[in-house]
């Protein structure tokens, strides 16, 4: 737990004394705050429609016309700039030589990987803990649901963190950080539309495709339902990236 | 300390290291010498745990590298070819990070760097970061990482390549004051640097073992002669002639206005060589070692012109 521990604190100090974290946090939060400012205008403006018909006035949930579609565009956004974060992990190391290190030290290639992952975890909380400080305001000015706007923000989290694993995984393929976070972006991608299949019909292969995709399980958490085969599916995923990125560096090792 | 036996690497087709046998004892100084790909640094992987071998079987302070790696990898301070560092971390940060993953308690990590910062004088460069500071300083930060836990073996590839030479003394003069209570495998393809800093060496090219020993069995192996060479004013058959007639000396050859004289290892004929250039008025200018028997038996080596 120590060596993790040693590990995330040297990932986070490279995020941090770097331009990455600052620029990836500053972007993130820019484009977080226009798709914000423009679903609370809209709202706004629909509010006061509604309100002048007694029987729409009870309709207007801040919930579902703002946070729903909010966290749907923020996770497009995860989409962008988690590759960006988790391009360089392990491909870094590889090209410098620095593996070298981390590889002849008394620590594990596990510990190595969980620990890079928490790093990355680390930002990835601070960047949506940022975000949820601006929407929070929300709740200064409205009466939206607390607890689904929690589950959305979970949601985000997990969504996230299955993405880092990704991320790594595609890190330890190359020491070339941009075909590993290209590599990334191409499968995260791939991944939200892989239920866009269900569409042309409802075989085997079309349902066990759309469950893969994020994007159904995403659907319920951004509406505030929380689902254990939701729960199930995003730990899974970052537990399948997680073991694969282990396995590979173990095999190469090995050749 | 360090046992090889029988070790052998593949990549593929290609065999890096093929059937490697050496013993390195404790407290030694011990030199991997060879040329540029001969398999030291696939050697040096294998032994820090970093490449698994293909075959054979290697232990470092007793353990095996293969079974208890964990054991051996605390056992060893490596420096690697390419010094593993991170240019965004101070070098004092970095040392820190290093004694945290060599497991070193964390009572003591501050003692650690503290005590690496000063053997490796990098006191005045601690706080500034790595990318800003010199080549000699980052090779530096290399051996003050691989000393940070104190460890029993340090495994040193290439040690000095890419410095000047005064840092390059100072290199060597640190690996020395280090004798004794460590043992050291150092890499080389230069053979001074065994000369000046090992006390034995192992002799590889193109993976396979062509010597090892200590450097005086290193050089009892090889039926070579010592001699010198005199360059003179008036050279010529009558100071080859007188030259050969000195007691002991075994072969004269005369190349223009430089002879060569030698004679068999153990006696030392220097004194009479230049008593009798005086003698004789040859008006000397220069007197020169010839090339010593363990350079010899390198050149031969690397050169292809011996088979074990």
């Amino acid at each position: 737990m120590r060596n993790i521990w040693s590990i995330t604190k040297r990932e986070l100090s490279a995020y941090f004394s770097s331009p990455i974290a600052y620029a990836v946090i500053f972007g993130f939060q820019l484009l977080f705050g226009f798709f914000f400012f423009n679903l609370v205008s809209w709202f706004n403006a629909q509010a006061m429609q509604m309100a002048q018909n007694p029987y729409y006035s009870q309709q207007a949930n801040i919930n579902q016309m703002v946070f729903s579609p909010l966290f749907h565009n923020t996770s497009i956004i995860l989409i962008l700039v988690v590759p960006l974060l988790t391009m360089r992990l392990l491909a870094e190391e590889k090209k410098t030589g620095s593996e070298e290190l981390l590889f002849t030290s008394p620590i594990s290639v596990g510990q190595i990987i969980l620990g890079k992952y928490l790093a990355c975890l680390v930002v990835l909380a601070a960047m949506l803990g940022l975000t949820a400080l601006l929407s929070s305001m929300a709740f200064a000015y409205g009466n939206p649901e607390l607890v689904p706007w929690l589950i959305g923000y979970l949601g985000l989290f997990l969504m996230g963190a299955s993405f880092i694993a990704a991320g790594l995984f595609f890190s330890a393929t190359t020491k070339n950080q941009i075909v590993a976070g290209f590599l990334t972006f191409c499968l995260l991608l791939l991944f939200l539309v892989l239920n866009w299949v269900t569409a042309s019909g409802s075989g085997a292969w079309q349902s066990v495709l759309g469950y893969l995709s994020f994007s159904d399980h995403f659907e319920d958490m951004t509406r505030g339902i929380l689902d254990t085969k939701d729960l199930v599916y995003y730990l899974s995923f970052s537990f399948f990236g997680l073991f694969l990125t282990h396995s590979l560096i173990q095999s190469r090792r090995w050749r | 300390m360090i046992e090889v036996q029988d070790l052998t690497k593949k990549y593929g087709e290609l065999t890096a290291v093929r059937n490697l046998s050496f013993k390195v004892e404790k407290g030694k100084i011990w030199g991997l010498l060879g040329p540029n790909a001969a398999g030291k640094t696939t050697t040096m992987r294998i032994l820090t745990g970093y490449l698994p071998a293909t075959e054979g079987k290697a232990t470092v302070a007793g353990f095996d590298v293969f079974e208890q790696p964990n054991e051996v990898k605390k056992a060893i301070g490596y420096l690697p070819e390419t010094v593993p560092l991170y240019p965004e971390m101070t070098v004092a940060g970095y040392l820190g990070f290093v004694a945290e993953i060599k497991q070193v308690p964390p009572a003591k990590r501050k003692e650690a760097v503290d005590r690496v910062l000063k053997l490796a004088s990098l006191e005045s460069v601690k706080s500034r970061l790595i990318e800003h500071i010199s080549r000699g300083y980052k090779q530096r930060v290399g051996i003050a990482q691989a000393m940070i836990h104190d460890p029993r073996v340090l495994i040193l590839d290439e040690p000095t390549i890419g410095l000047d030479p005064a840092q390059i003394i100072e290199i060597r003069e640190l690996i020395k004051s280090l004798r004794g209570e460590h043992t050291i495998v150092l890499s080389t393809h230069i053979l001074a640097e065994v000369t000046q800093v090992c006390d034995g060496a192992v002799i590889i090219n193109e993976g396979r073992l062509m010597a090892s020993g200590s450097l005086e069995e290193l050089t009892a192996s090889v039926h070579g002669r010592d001699g010198v060479v005199i360059r003179v004013r008036q050279g010529g058959d009558d100071a080859a002639e007188a030259a050969r007639r000195i007691p002991g000396a075994e072969k004269v050859t005369v190349d223009g206005n430089e002879i060569r004289i030698e004679w068999s290892p153990g006696r030392d004929l220097r004194e009479e060589v230049a008593r009798l250039a005086v003698e004789k008025n040859l008006g000397l200018q220069e007197m020169r070692p010839v090339a010593t028997n363990i350079e010899d038996l390198y050149l031969k080596i690397i050169s292809g012109g011996l088979e074990q």
